[in-house]
Order: C-alpha cells, then structure tokens, then sequence
C-alpha cells in the first residue's frame, strides 16, 4: 500500500513538472539585407522573403530586419523591428505597420560602398540574444561577398550556439563564374564560421523553396 | 503457473457474473421503481380529480333527473268541446235570428277558445322539446367523463401489467438464473457499442466547438504562452468544453435522468431543483460565451485574411461578406453546448456496460494465457522426457561398456588380491583375516 502511495506521488510530481515547464517557443528572426553596390537591386526579392516571414511567425514571435552596409555593426542599422504582441488581432497591425516600414526602406534604400557582413552578424546576434527568442534564425541575404573599409576589424569569433544561419539568394559574381571555386569558397568559409561559432548553416538560393524556412532548422 | 492463471480467470468469471447481476438488478430496481412512480403520478392525477369527477357526475344525474322530471308532464290535451260544437252547429233555428246570432257568438267564442287552447299546447311541446334539447349536451359529458375513467383504468391495467413483467425479470435475477445473465451480458454489449458509438458522435462535435472557439480564445488569453507542449489558448478552449459536458452531467443528474453521483440524486426535491437551475444558468452562460467567440473568430478570420493578401501583394476582395457564415457559427457556437449535455446518457451507459465488457475481455484472455502456459507447460515436460530419453539411448553404450571395464579390472584385481593372500598365509600361517575378505568380496560384486 505503501508503495503504491509513493508511487502515486511520483506520477503526480512528474505530471506537475511536466505541465509546469514553461520553454520558450517563440521564433526569433533577424533578416541581414546587403545594400552594397552590386546587390542592391535584388532588395525586391528581400520584400518577398519578408513578406512571407510576416505570414508565418505568430503571436509573440521577434523578427527584425538590419541593413548591411558600410559599417553594419550598430542599432541605426536596424530597419524595422518588432515584438508581436500575444493577442493576434494585434500582432495583425503590428505586422502590416513592419510591411509599411520595409516598404518605404526598400523604396529609398541608397547604395553603400562597403559589405561589412561580420558586423550586422554580430549585430543580429545581440539582438536575437536580447529577444530571448526559443528559436533564432538569421537570415543573410546576400552575395556573402565580404569587403570591409579601411580601419574596421571584424576578427572576432562568432558565438552562433543555438542559431541557425540561412543564407538566401547567394548570388553568383562576375568573377564567380570565371572561377566558380571562388563561390564555393566564399560559401564554404562562411558555413566554416557559423559551424565553427555553434550553429547551423543552410543556403537556399531558389526562393521558391521557402515553404517551412523556420521549421527544418 | 497455467493452473493459477486459471483460477484467476475463474475468481474474474465470478466477480463479472456478480457485477453483471448487480447491474441488471439496479437496472431492474430502476425500471420497476419508474414504472411505480408513473402509476403513482397516473393515481394522483386521476384519483386526485375523481371527487370532482363523482360531483360533476352526480351534478349531471340531478340535471338530467330534474329534466326529465320537466319534460314527463305531457301538455294538456284540447278540452272535449268538439262534440258539444257539434251538436251546437246542429242546431239548425236559422228562422230565429236571435237564436242564430246567440250561437254565432258561441261559435265565436268558441273558436277563440280552441285557438288559445291550440297554442298553449303548442308552447308546451315546444318546452318540453326544449328541456329534452338541454339533456343531449349532459348525456355527451357524461358519456366523455366515464370514457376518460375508462382509458385511465386500461392505463394502470397496462402498467400493472409491465410491473409484473419487469417483477419477473428481477426475480429471475435475483435467482440468478442463466437465461437472465444470458439477457444481461448480451444486453451490455449492446449498451456498450451504442453508447461508445454516440460518444464518438459526441466527440466529433465536440472537435467542432474546440475549433470554432480555440482562436478566438488566444485573442483572450493569448497565443505565445504555452503549458507543456501545447498551447495555453488550446488548453482553455478544451476545459471549457469539458466545463460545459460537466455541467451537461449535473443537469442530467439534477433531473434524475442519470445517476452517476448517488448523492445528487439523493438529495431532497428543493436542493436538486435549485442546483438544475444553476447548471441551466451556467450553460446558459457558457453557450453565450461561445457564441461571443465564434463572432470574434470570424472577425479574426477575416482579419488575418486581409493581412495575408496585402503581404501576398493581393488587393483586398471588394465583393461584400455574407453574414450567413458567421450567423451559422454564432448558433452552432450556442447550441452545442447545449446538445453536449446530452452526453452524459450514453456516458452513463458507456461507463456501466464497460465493467462488465471488460470484465469478460480480461477474463477471455487470461483463459488465453492459460491456454497458452498449459500448452507450453505440456511442450516443456514432454520434450524434457524426449531429452531424457535420448540422453539415455546414447549414454547407455558408454555406460554399458563402463561397467564391463570395471567389472574385468576388479575381477583381476580380486585374483591378484586372493594370489598374494594365499601366499601370505603359507608364510605366516596366522588366523585369516575376515574383515580384509568381505571387502574383497564387496569389491568382486
């Protein structure tokens, strides 16, 4: 009899800790948008990318979109960014405002002349940190074509534990195709640097393979 | 360990057949207890009224006996004058006038009189016919009247009649015979297939109201918090539909329609009607909630629609909403709850009749299991005996052979032993040892 209460009591214990574990679920998303010379005019794509983001993050997920410029390590680099509230009528307006905001950004984006893509990395990470998201995905969408000005040191380790890197729309430099081994390589060191810093890495250049981009992270 | 199994089995067997008596002898109990009940409230209606019913009975025979006592005085016929007019008119003075002019008159007068008298007779039949006229009403009256007494009396006759059926039922339980266990064993699985197939129509429904109030519910509590692994909006939207089928088995149990809490049942006629009018209120209550959601999950709908079009780069649709749509889901919303109440019937038999299905289920396998350990018993003791045998046919020659090299090596040795004795005793010619002989004997056998 005895043995049957105690065992009666660890069931309970089990069960009560098993409803009480609150882990967190939320998505967090941070978007990297190239804004250097030779990428910029695939921004329209990025719309689309973010767009449908919008369509599937829920009620209290994050999502934030960062440019990637000259010196891409800092706040005034982020576009837009958003907590969806827990209601979902509205988090519907939150997400029609950060449309409204992407939109005006896409359509008056100026060029710049440098891709510091380590810093809105670095960026992205200290954001979604911040967030406390359960998931954080950062998405680069970009030629991965690194070239930083004069005078910025971007050596530091990535610590990317937890996060998953998708990197969309890699595209192929003039360069690239006389030398495809330089593509790879470029794709091939970053994937090292995210694998290296914990996370995960993933490219998916036909945008129109998106379906379940935040679920097979 | 077959044998233990088997007495399981047969301990289970009587524990079914003991519960399957105990609820048919409930159900039994319940039906006759009913049916009493009904004669009782068909007595107290009927008898209750029959003072009333005697009054206007007897009422009717006075009326009629006075009507009739009216209607038996036969009007006076005309007086007998006719002859005397007669012989008058036959009088033939016509030379005297005064003699004519006198019987002018009493012809006249005469006249008159039979007239009057003609039309009082009349008058009379014609209140005679009357008061006959007034007594058709009363007769169909009564006749209506001894006609209901007739159809309540066949009533109870019938009743009486399903009493002593359902009497010799429950005797036939009470001496647990098998016929009667047959009836209730069959009368289970049936109840048990029934009622599980109405609780999945029940549960089909009740997927529908969890789906027309889950979203509307995380607008409420909201959407990104989560118990467990499931969603916190979800888990409210299901314990309000269980709030609404618990609420639905109290009603039921209040009005005494089912009895799976013997204390709400037994509690006196007040406190269980006041807790009716609770449930009902709370029901009420909850279905108005959920019509409430429904309404807000269609404006969400529409919402995240629109929000999904504009980020597709679709232009929002101009063509204008029907309302049948949300007034469809606003009703259904309501009157769900209200048709989940419904389910504590079958529950109630669902619960009673898987004692016993399962009962028999276990008992049936544990027949199974001892089956099974029996003949795997059988397989092991045989083929040990098989094993045994075999061991023997090929250890025999060995054996055989064992004891033939033994028996040679002791008879020489037994030889050497006897040489060597023989010898020893020509040298010392000493009494001969015994003891050392038996052992050599013992050795040779």
């Amino acid at each position: 009899m005895k043995l049957i209460r105690f065992w009666l009591i660890v069931l309970v214990i089990i069960l009560a800790s098993g409803c009480m574990q609150q882990t967190n679920r939320a998505t967090g998303v941070y978007m990297l948008l190239d804004t250097s010379g030779t990428y910029a005019v695939e921004l329209k794509k990025a719309q689309l990318i973010i767009n449908y983001l919008l369509g599937v993050l829920q009620p209290g997920d994050t999502i934030a979109v960062g440019r990637i410029d000259t010196g891409s390590f800092s706040e005034k680099d982020i576009v837009a960014k958003v907590k969806f509230d827990a209601r979902p009528s509205v988090a519907n307006n939150q997400k029609r405002s950060f449309q409204n905001k992407v939109n005006v950004f896409v359509s008056s984006v100026s060029q710049s002349s440098y891709t510091d893509i380590s810093g809105g990395m670095l960026q992205a990470i200290e954001y979604l940190n911040e967030s406390e998201s359960g998931k954080k995905y950062i998405l680069i969408f970009s030629d991965l074509q690194e070239e930083l000005a004069k005078g910025y040191v971007r050596d530091v380790p990535l610590e990317l534990s937890g996060f998953n890197i998708i990197a969309l729309n890699v595209t192929k430099l003039r360069a690239d195709n006389l030398d495809p081994k330089k593509y790879l390589g470029r794709v091939a060191q970053w994937r090292e640097k995210a694998i290296n810093g914990g996370g995960s890495w993933r490219v998916i250049n036909d945008l129109e393979r998106l379906d379940n981009i935040l679920n097979k992270g | 360990m077959a044998k233990s199994v088997k007495m399981a089995e047969n301990k289970l067997n009587d524990r079914n057949r003991d519960v399957l008596l105990s609820a048919g002898k409930e159900s039994a109990e319940r039906l006759v207890e009913r049916e009493f009940e009904r004669i009782g409230n068909a007595v107290q209606r009927d008898l209750e009224g029959y003072p009333q019913l005697q009054r206007q009975l007897n009422e009717g025979l006075i009326k009629l006996e006075e009507d009739y006592q009216q209607s038996i005085e036969i009007p006076q016929k005309l007086p007998g004058w006719d002859k005397v007019i007669k012989a008058i008119v036959g009088i033939q003075p016509k030379s005297d006038p005064l003699v004519g002019n006198m019987l002018e008159d009493i012809h006249q007068t005469l006249s008159e009189q039979h007239a009057k008298g003609l039309e009082k007779h009349r008058l009379d039949a014609s209140k005679r016919h009357a008061v006959l006229n007034k007594m058709l009403p009363l007769l169909r009256g009564i006749k209506k009247t001894l006609g209901g007494l007739d159809k309540s009396l066949s009533d109870l006759n019938f009743r009486a009649k399903r009493i002593d059926q359902y009497m010799n039922n429950y005797d036939e339980i009470r001496n647990q015979t098998d016929k009667a266990l047959r009836t209730l064993s069959s009368s289970s699985l049936t109840q048990f297939f029934i009622s599980g197939a109405v609780l999945l129509v029940a549960f089909g429904g009740a997927i529908i109201n969890f789906n027309l109030i889950a979203l509307p519910m995380s607008e409420m509590v909201g959407g990104a918090s989560y118990i467990g692994p499931y969603k916190t909006s979800d888990i409210a939207g299901l314990v309000i539909i269980c709030l609404e089928i618990c609420t639905g088995i109290f009603l039921m149990e209040s009005l005494r329609i089912t009895r799976l809490f013997p204390i709400i049942g037994s509690m006196d006629d007040r406190m269980r009607m006041t807790m009716f009018w609770i449930a009902l209120s709370l029901l009420a209550i909850l279905a108005g909630v959920e019509s409430a959601l429904a309404f807000m999950r269609d404006r969400i709908a529409a919402d995240l629609e629109a929000l999904r079009q504009s980020l597709a780069g679709m232009s929002p649709s101009t063509v204008a909403g029907s309302v049948i749509p949300t007034v469809g889901q606003m009703v259904m919303s309501f009157i769900l709850p209200f048709i989940l109440t419904f389910v504590a019937i079958p529950l109630e038999s669902f619960v009673a009749s898987a004692r016993t299905i399962l009962g028999l289920a276990a008992a049936w396998m544990l027949r199974i299991l001892a089956f099974a350990l029996r003949i795997i018993g059988n397989l092991s003791y045989y083929t040990g005996r098989l094993l045994i045998n075999i061991y023997d046919l090929i250890i025999f020659p060995a054996l055989w052979l064992e004891g033939i090299v033994i028996q040679g090596f002791f008879r020489a040795q037994a030889e050497k032993d006897s040489a060597e004795r023989e010898k020893n005793q020509g040298q010392d010619a000493t009494i001969p040892n015994l003891g050392s002989m038996d052992e050599e004997k013992e050795m040779v056998q």
